[in-house]
C-alpha cells in the first residue's frame, strides 16, 4: 500500500482527522464525568471546612478528612449557620461553601461590584468558630485554604491546598508541619489587623510564640510562602469588620 | 505471548544500566531536578511515566507508518497529553484522592522528554508489542534514578524517607540529632539532584569504562 504521506493534502487531512477524534474523546469524557468531578469537588470543600475547624480524623503526623460517607452528616452537625457577607448585609445562605473564590475575586475587580464574602460558622464543645475561605497565588498556580478562627481572632486551625505547587516543596503546605504552626496564632495587633507572615528568620521552630505574627517557612519555597502569607494577608483583611462585632 | 525473548528482554534490562534514560541518554534531567526533593514524589512521577510511556509508545508505534513525518512532533504530544488528561479526568471520578496527588505531576509527564525521545528512537521504527516493553523498560531506567535521587535528598535534606523520621526529631534533637547532625537544606534544592545525578553517572562510567565516549 503505497501511501504519500509527505503530501501537504494527506498533512491536512491528517491533522483534521486527529483533531476530530482526539476532541470528540476528550470532550466526551469531560462531559459524562463531570457530574461526579463537581460531587467529589463538593465532598472535598465541606472536609477542608470541617479539617480547619479540627472536625478530622488526623493521625499522629498526617492530615487526614473525616470520611466521605460521614462528610455530609457531620457538615450539617458542625456547621451552625452559613453566611454571605457583602457590603452591610448579612445573608444566610446554606449554600454560601459553594461560592467560588475565584470568580468573585475576578468579579471584585469591577469597583462598582460588591463582593460576596461566604463565612462559615461551626460549633464544637459549646466554642464557636468562623471559618474564612482565602485564595491566591502561589509559585506556579493557585493556592487556596480555610482558616478557622474564635471569637478573640485568634487562629484555631487551618487547612491549605494547592493546585500545583512544586512536590516535596512549596506542596508541604498542606502537611501537618506547616498547617499545625498556625494555631493559637494571634491575627491582630491591639485592634490593628496583622495577618501572618511566613518567616525564614523568626528562629521559632517549635512555635512557642503566638503572638509575634508569623510562622516558620518551609525550606526551599520562599515563593510559596511568600504568596500564602499574601493571601492570608489580603482575604483575612476582608473578614476583620465582621469579625471585630464578634469579639464584645 | 510467552517468555519474553532474549531480544525483548533487553530492551527492559538495557534502559536499567548501560542505556540508562537519564545517565547515559540524558533525558528526561528536568523532571529529575524537578520533583525529586521526596521519595514519594519520585515514586508517583515513576508510576505515572511508566503508565504514559507504555501506552504512549504502543499507540505511536500502531500510528508508525500513517502519522505525516511532517507534523510527527505534534502529534506525538497530542498522543501525549490526550492520554495524561484521560488518565487525569478517570482518577478525577474515580480516586478523587488520587488525583489530587498526581495533578502536579500532570504538566511535567506531557513535556518529559524521555517520552518525546522514545518515540521518536523507538516507536516509530518498530512494532507496537516490541514499542510497549522499551516504553515500560525506559520508564523504569527513569524510575531508578528518580528513586535514587529522590532517597538521598530526602535523607540527607530532610532527615526522613517517605515523610517517616528516620534520623531521629531535629527539633527535639532525638536519634543522630542528639550527637550534632544537622539536615543539609542544599540538598533540597535543585542545584543538588543536579549534582546527584552527575555522582550517579560518575560511578556508573567508572564501573564501566565503556560508556565513555572519546572526545
Amino acid at each position: 500500500m503505497a501511501k504519500n504521506t509527505e503530501s501537504n493534502l494527506y498533512t491536512v487531512i491528517f491533522a483534521t482527522v486527529m483533531v476530530l477524534i482526539v476532541g470528540t474523546i476528550l470532550a466526551f469524557l469531560a462531559s459524562s464525568l463531570k457530574g461526579k468531578i463537581n460531587e467529589n469537588k463538593r465532598i472535598e470543600k465541606q472536609q477542608n471546612i470541617l479539617y480547619a475547624m479540627g472536625i478530622n480524623e488526623n493521625d499522629e503526623s498526617s492530615a487526614i478528612f473525616v470520611a466521605k460517607e460521614n462528610v455530609e452528616s457531620e457538615f450539617s452537625k458542625y456547621i451552625e449557620k452559613q453566611i454571605v457577607i457583602q457590603g452591610d448585609d448579612i445573608i444566610e445562605d446554606e449554600n454560601a461553601y459553594l461560592i467560588d473564590i475565584k470568580k468573585e475575586t475576578a468579579a471584585a475587580k469591577d469597583p462598582s461590584y460588591v463582593r460576596r464574602l461566604p463565612l462559615f460558622i461551626g460549633k464544637k464543645d459549646n466554642k464557636n468558630f468562623y471559618i474564612v475561605p482565602v485564595r491566591g497565588k502561589g509559585l506556579w498556580d493557585a493556592i487556596w485554604g480555610y482558616v478557622a478562627i474564635d471569637n478573640q481572632l485568634i487562629i484555631e486551625g487551618v487547612y491549605f491546598d494547592h493546585k500545583g505547587e512544586t512536590p516535596g516543596l512549596g506542596s508541604n503546605i498542606k502537611e501537618r508541619f506547616f498547617m499545625d504552626d498556625f494555631k493559637g496564632e494571634h491575627i491582630m495587633d491591639n485592634g490593628l489587623f496583622k495577618g501572618i507572615s511566613v518567616s525564614k528568620s523568626n528562629a521559632d521552630p517549635k512555635n512557642m510564640r503566638k503572638t509575634d505574627f508569623a510562622v516558620d517557612a518551609i525550606a526551599g519555597s520562599t515563593i510559596t510562602g511568600d504568596g500564602l502569607a499574601a493571601m492570608l494577608k489580603k482575604d483575612l483583611k476582608m473578614y476583620v469588620p465582621y469579625l471585630k462585632t464578634l469579639k464584645q | 505471548m510467552g517468555v519474553l525473548s532474549k531480544k525483548d528482554l533487553k530492551l527492559i534490562t538495557d534502559p536499567l544500566a548501560d542505556n540508562n534514560p537519564i545517565t547515559i541518554q540524558v533525558l528526561g534531567i528536568c523532571s529529575a531536578l524537578a520533583i525529586t526533593a521526596e521519595l514519594k514524589a519520585s515514586i508517583v512521577m515513576s508510576i505515572a511515566v511508566l503508565f504514559v510511556m507504555g501506552l504512549g509508545n504502543f499507540t505511536i508505534s500502531l500510528m508508525r507508518n500513517i502519522i505525516p513525518p511532517k507534523i510527527r512532533i505534534i502529534v506525538q504530544l497530542i498522543v501525549v497529553a490526550t492520554l495524561v488528561i484521560i488518565v487525569d479526568l478517570v482518577l478525577k471520578a474515580f480516586a478523587y484522592e488520587l488525583s489530587k496527588t498526581l495533578s502536579v505531576f500532570v504538566g511535567l509527564i506531557i513535556t518529559n522528554c524521555i517520552i518525546m525521545g522514545r518515540f521518536e528512537a523507538f516507536a516509530l521504527a518498530n512494532g507496537p508489542i516490541r514499542s510497549f516493553i522499551d516504553g515500560v523498560g525506559n520508564a523504569l531506567g527513569y524510575a531508578l534514578i528518580l528513586i535514587i535521587v529522590g532517597f538521598f535528598r530526602e535523607l540527607l535534606g530532610s532527615g526522613t524517607l517517605l515523610g517517616f523520621k528516620v534520623l531521629g526529631n531535629p527539633i527535639e534533637k532525638t536519634g543522630v540529632y542528639a550527637y550534632g547532625y544537622e539536615n543539609n537544606g542544599f540538598m533540597l534544592l535543585a542545584p543538588m539532584a543536579l549534582i546527584t545525578v552527575g555522582i550517579i553517572i560518575w560511578v556508573q562510567r567508572s564501573r564501566n569504562t565503556d560508556l565513555i565516549e572519546d572526545n
